[in-house]
């Protein structure tokens, strides 16, 4: 744990960036970057984050940072990682790096899972940050696998007879924890000394770490930019994203939600939920907190909670 | 709006690289603003919370309060939503 | 100094790259390439090698993590074939749009769809303008030699651009052949490690794979394509070398019997081997004709290859790929491109042979050497395009 004056003040992520005003990728990566210990190395998959930040000839990173693809950040890592391995067993390299790989739900759940899976099967020593804003939202708000039910997108859109994504979210961090990997855990830049510290965690670890944080998108969730860190606030308070790690397989809540507000007030302020509050769709409010309860049931019970 | 002529092919780096970090602080995001957030500096207690959540690092840690790059920032209202004593407030821009 | 081994195609690029003392090797295996990539798994558990041996879970992640490695300044080896090749063609471009010198063996098989696991040239004529060097091999030798020094002319830093070498599925990569190759401390010697130009340093921070869009785009371009001019140039400086090493000479095409020869065949890969042998005894017969087999594909040797036509009135190209659709197939296309802008005017035709790993049998390009000669008699292409070896 730190104090916000403990950080420094050095802005490796800096101002002048493309992101939209209020987006919750541009605080994760600021806030991430004010966890490293030494040399480090960012890959970036295509997505919001890596687009925004570097339309040539700027650049918001002052860190060495590599952009390769939408699918591959954690091959790339793999390739990275492998590399200075080899530099330093030939004597041409002697620091420790460490690389943090940064991707979207898009590039993480869907179309970057096989190589994700494979760097942690592999045991590479790197990071792996999985900056959720629950859609493909920079081609243009398309469903991905992190979308939540009943969230309008573009390919999933609140039709009169479909309402918005009929799939439930996919369970990210216990497909990560199934690799037995030392270190995996979710978080929100609400809470930002547990994602500090947590970041920090996931780079001291040796061998893969994984964290999942909610990324609030104004634009894609349609809310008003001023409520993105109120909205990653409340999605934790209404038990919607449990705060918890795995370490070596052990579950522990890091967040403890005894007095939960009901999903309802998550939801209301997004635009993407606006059609379930209509006399037609309101059911699946019911299946929302329904799906909240079960999963924070089941998390609840892996930590060793009641 | 530059009229300077953009470099041909012989004169920058290959594959598209980068070489001088943190370049984008030469693009100023601060005409994107419609609202622009003003700090009661009497009432800031200095938490800096509006620091770290801030998503474009305008934000300035003073002394004693903070202050607003205003050559970057937004106006997205993230700061002044979170100030834990109200000391933001969104006021409209004209310009 | 130098020692005979008996090697397999596969066998050979293996033990190349081997001697090369690349850093990082991440690779998939994919049958007719697995060779190359078990070998150097031995080589790595073995402890007779140094190298970050990364197993993947597929070829796009083998291209991705070559990338990343290169990137880092390390010196990087793959290989694929087929199905696999097709796999990383993302990257492929990638890989050569960020200048990053990886060498990768190429086996070449064909395409799907019917799957089928045998040599043509479909894989990588279906990604030949990826921006990579491409090198084709005639036999295990030529695969070991242009292995080495394919990372010298990757590496150069007037090049950086990653290279193929590609050598016939089955017909070169499972055949065995007494391959003449340097002791470790030659290769040492001729392939120094890697002095990387523009890695990614914690000390120099630089942002790599910007998004370019319409206004800087084409300029990155028009550099991949200056290096491509450059490469050859480089190339000869690197084969010169590779000579006073070991008294093999390389260029970009080799030819024989042209000295004469009223027609030709040119061809890719195992097939000129065939063609060389059926030459040698049409020759003996005194049928003026010859073989041209280009080395270098990419980029195309075109000055090379008017060169060498210089005094025939025929001449066949071979493609073992079919680019469907297209007046000629892909080297046709190329041979015939090249003819036209030196305003030659030599009778061209484009055979379409061996696809799927179907068998050219002497029998095959003596029919073919007659056809062409037949045309420089007559001074009439029958069709511009045939298929040989296929059933009616």
């Amino acid at each position: 744990m730190v104090t916000l004056k403990e950080l420094t003040t050095e802005e490796l992520f800096t101002s002048g960036h493309r992101l939209c005003a209020g987006c919750g990728a541009g605080t994760v990566a600021r806030m991430t970057l004010k966890a490293l210990r030494g040399p480090t190395v960012a890959v970036n998959a295509t997505g919001c984050l890596e687009v925004s930040s570097t339309i040539y000839p700027f650049t918001s990173w002052k860190i060495p940072w590599v952009h390769v693809a939408f699918e591959n950040a954690a091959a790339v890592a793999s390739g990275i990682e492998s590399a200075y391995k080899a530099l330093a067993k030939r004597n041409a390299w002697d620091k420790h790096v460490d690389v943090i790989a940064f991707a979207g739900d898009g590039g993480t759940f869907d179309i970057g899972i096989q190589a994700l899976s494979g760097a942690l099967e592999r045991g590479h020593d790197f990071l792996y940050i999985c900056y959720d804003n629950e859609a493909y939202m920079n081609t243009g708000i398309q469903r991905s696998g992190a979308t939540p039910h009943g969230a309008a997108t573009t390919t999933s859109p609140a039709g009169t007879k479909i309402p918005g994504k009929p799939e439930f979210k996919k369970d990210f961090i216990g497909i990560c924890a199934a690799h037995g990997i030392e270190f995996a855990a979710t978080a929100s830049p609400a809470y930002w000394n547990d994602y500090i510290t947590k970041v920090r965690r996931g780079l001291e670890v040796e061998g893969p770490a994984v964290i999942h944080v909610y990324s609030p998108c104004p634009l894609g969730m349609r809310h008003d930019s001023e409520k993105s860190i109120e909205l990653a606030r409340l999605a934790v308070q209404t038990r919607y994203w449990p705060v918890y790690e795995v370490e070596k397989g052990k579950y522990k809540l890091n967040i403890k939600v005894p007095k939960p507000k009901p999903v309802v007030d998550y939801l209301k302020p997004q635009g993407r939920f606006r059609h379930l509050f209509t006399p037609q769709f309101q059911r699946e409010l019911d299946v929302i907190q329904h799906w909240v309860d079960e999963n924070w049931k089941r998390i609840a019970a892996l930590c060793g909670e009641a | 709006m530059s009229k300077e002529a953009k470099p041909g092919w012989k004169s920058i780096p290959i594959a598209g690289i980068l070489l001088e970090p943190g370049s984008a602080m030469k693009y100023k995001t601060g005409d994107w603003r419609a609202f622009k957030p003003i700090v009661d500096q009497k009432k800031c207690t200095n938490c800096l919370l509006c620091w770290i959540y801030c998503p474009d690092a305008a934000i300035i840690r003073l002394e004693k309060f903070v202050d607003v790059d205003y050559d970057y920032c937004k106006g997205c209202g993230v700061c002044a939503n979170e100030c834990p004593v109200e000391a933001i407030t969104m006021v409209e821009e004209k310009r | 100094m130098s020692r005979v081994m008996g090697l397999t195609g596969d066998e050979a690029i293996a033990y190349a790259a081997k001697q090369s003392n690349v850093d990082v090797v991440a690779a998939y295996p994919i049958t007719p390439q697995t060779i190359i990539v078990e070998a150097f798994s031995e080589y790595v558990h073995n402890g007779e090698v140094d190298t970050e041996f990364v197993c993947v879970e597929s070829e796009h992640s083998a291209m991705s993590a070559c990338i990343g490695s290169s990137l880092t300044g390390a010196r990087v080896f793959t290989a694929s074939s087929s199905q696999g090749l097709a796999l990383m063609h993302e990257m492929l471009y990638i890989a050569s749009g960020l200048r990053c010198p990886i060498v990768m063996g190429v086996v070449n098989r064909a395409l799907s769809a019917p799957i089928n696991i045998h040599g043509d040239h479909s894989d990588m004529m279906g990604s030949r303008d990826c921006g990579w060097i491409q090198i084709y091999g005639e036999n295990a030798q030529e695969a070991y030699d242009w292995t080495l020094q394919a990372f010298r002319i990757a590496e150069d830093s007037d090049v950086l651009l990653p290279v193929t070498v590609n050598i016939d599925g089955f017909i070169l990569s499972h055949s065995l052949e007494g391959v003449e190759v340097l002791e470790d401390g030659d290769t040492a010697g001729f392939l120094s490690t890697r002095k990387p130009v523009l890695t990614i340093d914690p000390g120099k921070p630089i942002t790599v794979g910007a998004l370019c869009l319409t206004d800087y785009y084409f300029e990155t371009k028009r550099q991949q394509a200056e290096a491509l001019k450059e490469t050859p140039r480089v190339m000869n400086r690197v084969s010169r070398e590779y000579e006073s090493l070991t008294g093999r000479r390389y260029g970009f095409v080799e030819t024989y019997g042209l000295e004469d020869a009223q027609a030709a065949i040119l061809c890719l890969g195992s097939t000129a081997g065939t063609a060389k042998a059926v030459a040698k005894n049409l020759r003996s017969h005194g049928k003026k004709v010859g073989v041209i087999k280009p080395w270098l594909y990419r980029p195309f040797p075109a000055e090379d290859i008017v060169k060498v036509v210089e005094n025939l009135e025929a001449l066949a190209v071979l493609d073992r790929a079919c680019s469907f659709g297209a007046v000629y197939s892909a080297l046709g296309s190329d041979v015939a491109s090249a003819l036209y802008l030196n305003g030659k005017r030599l009778n061209v035709f484009n055979v379409v042979y061996g696809l799927g790993g179907r068998d050219i049998a002497p029998f095959d390009i003596e029919a073919i050497f007659k056809e062409a000669l037949e045309v420089a008699a007559t001074g009439l292409v029958r069709e511009p395009l045939e298929f040989v070896g296929v059933r009616e």
